[in-house]
Order: C-alpha cells, then sequence, then structure tokens
C-alpha cells in the first residue's frame, strides 16, 4: 500500500517536473507540423483574398504538376548526397588524424572544432567573398598559383559552378561535426584490437578495413543521420550565398518553401511542401534508425 | 658489397623509414586540417583590417601593409549601422533562452532518469526525432502563433522557440549525467525530510554543475546562431541578431558592396563563438558526443 502510494507520488511528481519542458515542445515542435497538415488541404493565398478555402487534396495534385518543387527537390537531393559523401570522407581523415599521437593535438583538435561553432549566415558572407568574381581570393589562387584557370570565374554567378560553391561552403561548415562523432568512435576502439591484428601480419589498410570501419560503423550512420537531416533542410548558407540562384539553380526545398509562404503568401500551398519534406525526412529516419538497431543486435550477438 | 644483410636488419630499415613515411602523411594531414579550418575565418579577419585599396586592388593583397591596415571598417560599423545593438540583441537573446532552457529542461532531465514515468520510452524517442527536425518545417506554424498572440518585434518571438529547439539535446545531455549520479546521495536526503524540489536545489544542482555548463555551451551557440527564426519574426532594425543584421548588410547598395565592413561584421559576430571554442573545446565535444551518441 505505502508501495504503491510512494510510486503513484514519484510519479506525479516526475511529470510535475517534466510538464514545462512537454508544453513547450509541443507548441513549437508538435503544433507547427500538425497545422501544416491541417492547413495543406486548404487553399488560403491572395486569390482567396486569404481565407482558407477547403479544397481536399488539391495542393498535392498542384505539388506533383510543380517543375518548381522537382527543381528544388532535385537540387536539394545533389547538394545533400555529394555534401554528405565529401564529409564522410574529409571527416573520418581529420578524425583518424586527430587520434594519432602527436606534440599540439590539443590545440589541432580545437581549431578542427572551429568551423562547427560559427554561425553559418556569416560563413555563407566568408564563402561569398572567397568565391567573388572580382576580387575572391579563390580565383587569384586558381590563376597566380596553381595556374589552373586563365580568367576569372563567376563561380556564384554561374549554375553549375554555384552548386559546387555552396557544397564546398557547406562542406567546410559541418566536417568538424562528423569528425567529432567520428573520433568520439575511433576512441572507444581497444588498443590491443589492433597490436592483436599487426602480430598476425595485417598491414595498416587491412586493419582499418577490418577493425576501424566496422566498429565505428554505428558512429558513421549517427553522423550521417544527423548531417542528412540539417543539409535536407539547409536555409542559412544558401539564402545568404546565392539566394537560391542564379535562376534556380541552387534553389532547396526550404528556399522555395520559404518564398512560397513570405513572397507569394500562399499559405496552403507551403502547408503541403512542408509536409512533404516533412514526410520524406521521417521516412528516411525511418531507415536509418532501423538499419542502426539491427547493427546493435549485430554486434550484442558477437559479443556474447 | 656482396655481403647479405641480416634479414633483421633489412625489417627494421623497412620499418625506420615506414615510420618516416607516416610522420610525414600526419604532418601533412595536421598542416591540411589547421589550413582547412583557420582558412576561411582568417581571411574574413585579413580583410577587415584591409584598406578598401589593397581590397579591391588588381592582384589580391594576401598580407596587408602597414600603410594598407584600417580600422576604417570596424568603426563605420559602429558609428554608421549601430552594431553595437545586435550584439546586445543576439547576446540578450541567446543568454535568455540558454537560462530558460536549462531551468525547464533539467527538471524534466531528472524526471526521465529517475522518477519511473510512465511513457518515457516514448518520451525520449520523440525527443531523439526532433532534434533532426529542420527549421524550415516550423517557421510558418510558429509565424502563425507569433501573430495569433502579437508577439512581433518582441523579443520573446525569439526566446520561447530558441529555449525549445535546445531543450531535446539539454534533457538528453542531463539526463545521461543524472544517471550517473550516485542514488545514494538522493536516498539519504529523502532520509532527512528533504522533499524532491528542496532535494533538486541543494544537493543535485551543485553537482551537476559542470553539465549545466556543458549543455549551456552548446545551447548559447545554437542560440546565437539561428537565422530563420530571426529573419522572420523581428523586422525592425534597431531588433535585428547579429547573423541577420551582417547578411543584410551587403544588399543595401547594388553598386558598392561594403566588402571591408561584410568581413567586420563576420569577424565581430564570429569572436565570441571562437572564444567559446577556445576556452572549452573538452566540453562541447562532451556535449555533442553525449548528446548524439549515448542518447
Amino acid at each position: 500500500m505505502t508501495q504503491d502510494y510512494i510510486r503513484r507520488r514519484e510519479q506525479r511528481t516526475g511529470w510535475l517536473l517534466a510538464i514545462p519542458a512537454v508544453l513547450m515542445l509541443l507548441v513549437v515542435y508538435a503544433y507547427p507540423i500538425l497545422r501544416a497538415f491541417g492547413l495543406s488541404l486548404y487553399t488560403e493565398n491572395l486569390s482567396t483574398n486569404l481565407e482558407a478555402v477547403f479544397t481536399g487534396f488539391d495542393n498535392y495534385v498542384r505539388l506533383v504538376l510543380d517543375g518548381r518543387f522537382w527543381n528544388s527537390l532535385w537540387n536539394t537531393a545533389i547538394f545533400t548526397i555529394f555534401s554528405l559523401v565529401v564529409e564522410l570522407v574529409l571527416g573520418l581523415g581529420i578524425a583518424l588524424t586527430l587520434d594519432q599521437a602527436f606534440r599540439g593535438r590539443g590545440p589541432v583538435r580545437t581549431v578542427a572544432i572551429l568551423p562547427w561553432a560559427l554561425p553559418t549566415a556569416l560563413i555563407a558572407l566568408a564563402w561569398r567573398w572567397i568565391f567573388n568574381d572580382q576580387f575572391g581570393v579563390w580565383n587569384d589562387m586558381l590563376i597566380n598559383w596553381f595556374h589552373i584557370i586563365r580568367e576569372p570565374v563567376n563561380w556564384l554567378g554561374d549554375p553549375q559552378w554555384a552548386m559546387v560553391g555552396v557544397i564546398a561552403a557547406d562542406v567546410w561548415k559541418t566536417t568538424s561535426f562528423v569528425a567529432i562523432l567520428l573520433l568520439a568512435g575511433l576512441q572507444s576502439i581497444p588498443q590491443d584490437l589492433y597490436e592483436a591484428h599487426a602480430i598476425d601480419g595485417a598491414s595498416p589498410w587491412q586493419s582499418f578495413r577490418q577493425i576501424t570501419l566496422p566498429l565505428i560503423r554505428p558512429q558513421i550512420v549517427i553522423a550521417m543521420l544527423f548531417r542528412f537531416a540539417q543539409a535536407f533542410g539547409i536555409f542559412d548558407l544558401i539564402q545568404v550565398m546565392t539566394g537560391g540562384g542564379p535562376g534556380g539553380a541552387t534553389e532547396m526545398v526550404s528556399l522555395y518553401i520559404y518564398a512560397t509562404v513570405m513572397r507569394y503568401l500562399d499559405f496552403g500551398y507551403g502547408a503541403a511542401l512542408v509536409v512533404v519534406t516533412f514526410l520524406a525526412l521521417i521516412f528516411v529516419v525511418a531507415i536509418a534508425t532501423f538499419y542502426l538497431s539491427k547493427l546493435r543486435t549485430a554486434t550484442g550477438v558477437e559479443q556474447s | 658489397m656482396t655481403t647479405i644483410q641480416e634479414p633483421s636488419v633489412l625489417r627494421e630499415q623497412a620499418s625506420r623509414s615506414s615510420t618516416s613515411w607516416r610522420k610525414l602523411l600526419l604532418w601533412a594531414a595536421i598542416l591540411f586540417t589547421l589550413l582547412f579550418s583557420l582558412g576561411p575565418p582568417l581571411w574574413e579577419l585579413l580583410t577587415s583590417i584591409k584598406t578598401n585599396e589593397a581590397i579591391t586592388a588588381d592582384s589580391v593583397v594576401y598580407f596587408p601593409s602597414w600603410n594598407q591596415l584600417t580600422l576604417q571598417h570596424y568603426i563605420q560599423l559602429f558609428t554608421r549601422s549601430q552594431f553595437y545593438l545586435y550584439i546586445v540583441n543576439s547576446a540578450f537573446v541567446a543568454v535568455v533562452s540558454t537560462v530558460l532552457c536549462l531551468g525547464i529542461g533539467s527538471p524534466a532531465a531528472y524526471a526521465l532518469a529517475r522518477l519511473r514515468i510512465p511513457g518515457e520510452q516514448l518520451v525520449l524517442a520523440c525527443l531523439l526525432v526532433v532534434t533532426l527536425f529542420p527549421y524550415i518545417l516550423l517557421f510558418m506554424g510558429l509565424l502563425d502563433l507569433v501573430q495569433a498572440f502579437g508577439l512581433a518585434n518582441n523579443y520573446l518571438a525569439l526566446i520561447i522557440p530558441y529555449t525549445a529547439i535546445n531543450l531535446p539535446l539539454t534533457i538528453l545531455v542531463m539526463r545521461s549525467f543524472f544517471q550517473q549520479l550516485p542514488r545514494d546521495l538522493e536516498d539519504s536526503a529523502k532520509v532527512d525530510g528533504y522533499n524532491i524540489l528542496q532535494m533538486l536545489w541543494q544537493i543535485v544542482l551543485p553537482m551537476t554543475l559542470p553539465a549545466l555548463v556543458t549543455t549551456g555551451i552548446l545551447a548559447f551557440i545554437f542560440a546565437w546562431n539561428e537565422f530563420i527564426f530571426a529573419l522572420t519574426f523581428i523586422t525592425r532594425n534597431s531588433m535585428k541578431t547579429i547573423p541577420v543584421a551582417a547578411a543584410q548588410l551587403g544588399g543595401t547598395s547594388l553598386f558598392e558592396v561594403p566588402y571591408g565592413p561584410l568581413a567586420a561584421a563576420t569577424v565581430v559576430g564570429t569572436l565570441p563563438l571562437v572564444l567559446l571554442v577556445l576556452f572549452f573545446q573538452r566540453k562541447i565535444v562532451q556535449g555533442l558526443t553525449a548528446g548524439s551518441v549515448k542518447g
């Protein structure tokens, strides 16, 4: 009886302690998502005088036929895939470097996490300046140092190069995040595994393939999952660097959503875009979580 | 030379040359890491202290000579555009939301770690998924709330979302810290007649100060760097935060892009974060890995 009473009192206090946080999360996360689902079934734009008129799945039909949406989705996919691949390779390289023992490792690690901490909008300004067509340092380096090009290139003014440019800036900004997570994974691998493997005559490359990669796979999946979500919803970097230009060449889904809502005041359609983006995100997260749990049980079985 | 070398000597030589290669490779990788991470910020710093003539010279001036050095861009930034206001705004919003986030998040984390509340697993799963949401999915619904409550051009329109977006990470990190605390301490406090709130405030809180600092730094960084909410909910110039104000500096005139002041604004806006990283590198790494890997 008293046990039960204590237990119930504990639960009540627990909920009391948690309620402010839960309320706040419901307001800021649950409300916007649920509202987007509801509003996506209405047309609310300048043609309806900003009144919400129920139109069923019209917004979704419009979305399927909307070339600009598919273009932005394609851009987002290209941006996300290339950013993630380069960041994984580069981040793994940096993590392996920072995992070695050398003099001055502490300061180097500090410098290596710097890009992650800096404001993306300001970093976008920095990269816009680096890629400047007239006075940019990137053009100068390619012309006068490496002699790769003869004439300055308008990097952010050319549709293809602009995409390369924003990917480069994103890689710079977020590789350190990947490196931090992978480094934590590397540090959790016991050193004697490598020693035993070396005694068996394995080369460093073999131990990298057979020990390092399999053991940090969970960290790789988690880092890529976080990076996928951030890259898929990228806004500030692109908005400041190119504004989606030139001619929509770097317009991501997020920029299209923002323009739909803030410039065209097309709230119903904007909501439909939010819903589709949300569902795409959840779909990938579900796959990654499933894969992770399979990984965890697999390594668990090996250990026992 | 016809003598055959001992195999062991050969092996030693081979391993010596391979270690020196490894060393070379290692230092090349370290140099790359340093140049990669420091290059762009250093370039902004160098640009910000160059005269306009040096910035727009025909061939790029890498290191300005004495007569090409100037502080005019910083002076212009603070005299012409009230840049100090943006610093104050950013600092105020970031500090208040960080404190609020710790104040609301820690009790929730304690409840999740210690008091067996029903639905705990569901709450944890939701927290993890929610950390992945891009803000673009939220801004429209929040704009709705901001208008409904008349919060446009009110700091609360930023403080509330910033508190909320940092809650999941705070709760996950604090929960793992609470789980590591010895339980006996709380039990003996209960025996001594403390109620839960007293015990949290007087016994648990002092012990979790390091964890609070860790999560507080992360929350501050995220709040200081946020862009889309600040861009959407605050339109009055004197209330803007640094990232938005700096991004809008360049758009004012088409013909004369203020490269120098833009660089100076970038330096001013990133400086607090550079300092945080310098002093709290370890804590930042700890918090990030605890929040995403263990959580």
